[in-house]
């Protein structure tokens, strides 16, 4: 244990050190992770009525931009995929395509009831929920969920991605 | 500046019951029964002369049915004695009178003349119906399934299709292999 009370570096959080002017001590992880929960770019998967409810969240009213989200046309410049809608079974070869296509670190948003457990369509073409074939990082419930919902949801990805440890190193 | 012209036609068409007369005259072996429930008027025919009852409505002049608005197919498993039926409801544009025509289709021969070379629009409805319910629309030009994947069993709006679906097991393969395969890719994924 170095004392740092001779050294001039100042606890600004815990696990954090500043030596000033422009000398940051942390973990790699807490800047790995940082960086990462700034600036998710979701891959858009609009399938249902969901999809509106999404689209709202990234306009202006609700302003997904301020949290560093923006939808983003291409998988492979994505960290994370929102299922919104309803997920037919000639849809899951396409779905799951996109999400082989996204680089690691990779999350999964199942937004609304259908996405989550099939929602009311317990019928032949319907998948009862997309985690039969992705791993859902969080669940959105909701027909569809409203607009804060989603926001909540995304934070609550924010703070999961907070807590990882070592997601730097190759694969296990 | 160009005046553009609308004209309307000041004919308000004919009352649906006496559409159904004109059909009678026309087709009198062909008609079954004439249904009126809440001001429509649904006449039901027998499924031979189908093309022909079709394109009298479509090219008479006082009847000039030149849009088919909708086709579709109807189950009646346990209900009726012939089981399916093919709806066609019909609008006139220049006349604004309308009439439902329905062909019954028995289940041991579910075969109906196509009626593309009338209606073009009616192509991809004949389809749907094909896809749903497997009759089969001769004449059609292009008859595949339109919505299911082209290696789907069965026809789900069938009243004896299974509600749920198959089972896992039973499942349309384009879907079972992405299950199996997501089962394989587990070991890739992070988990913290």
């Amino acid at each position: 244990m170095i004392d740092t009370s001779s050294t001039g570096l100042i606890t600004v959080e815990e696990g954090t050190k500043v030596l000033p002017p422009n000398v940051i001590i942390t973990a790699l992880d807490k800047v790995a992770n940082w960086s990462r929960l700034s600036s998710i770019w979701p891959t858009t998967f609009g399938l249902a009525c969901c999809a509106i409810e999404m689209m709202a969240v990234g306009a202006s009213h609700y302003d997904f931009d301020r949290f560093g989200v923006i939808f983003r046309g291409s998988p492979r410049q994505s960290d994370c995929m929102i299922v919104a809608g309803t997920v037919t079974k000639k849809m899951v070869p396409v779905v799951r395509r996109v999400y082989d296509q996204i680089p690691e670190p990779r999350y999964v948003i199942a937004m609304g009831s259908c996405a989550c457990s099939g929602g009311i369509f317990r019928t032949y073409s319907t998948v009862q929920g997309v985690d039969t074939f992705l791993p859902v990082d969080v669940y959105v419930p909701g027909c569809p969920p409203r607009p804060e919902t989603l926001l909540e949801a995304l934070m609550m990805l924010q703070e999961k991605i907070r807590k990882e440890t070592a997601r730097w190193s190759p694969w296990r | 500046m160009a005046v553009v012209e609308i004209r309307i036609s000041p004919k308000k068409g004919m009352q649906p019951t006496e559409i159904a007369e004109k059909i009678k005259g026309e087709f009198p072996d062909q008609v079954i029964e004439v249904v009126e429930f809440s001001d429509q008027v649904s006449v039901i025919v027998k499924r031979d002369r189908i093309f022909n009852i079709c394109r009298y409505l479509h090219d008479d002049a006082d009847l000039s049915f030149d849009h088919l608005k909708d086709l579709c197919g109807v189950d009646y498993l346990n209900k009726k004695e012939i089981r399916f039926e093919v709806v066609y409801n019909l609008y006139s544009i220049r006349h604004h009178h309308m009439i439902r025509l329905r062909a019954e289709v028995p289940e041991d021969n579910p075969t109906i003349q196509s009626v593309t070379s009338i209606w073009a629009g009616a192509n991809w409805h004949e389809r749907e119906c094909f896809d749903m319910f497997g009759i089969v629309f001769k004449g059609n030009p292009d008859l595949r399934r339109i919505l299911l994947p082209e290696d789907w069993e069965g026809n789900p709006l069938r009243k004896d299709y299974p509600l749920k679906g198959p089972e896992l097991e039973n499942d349309w393969r384009g879907f079972t292999e992405v299950i199996e395969r997501s089962k394989e890719l587990r070991e890739f994924e992070w988990e913290g």
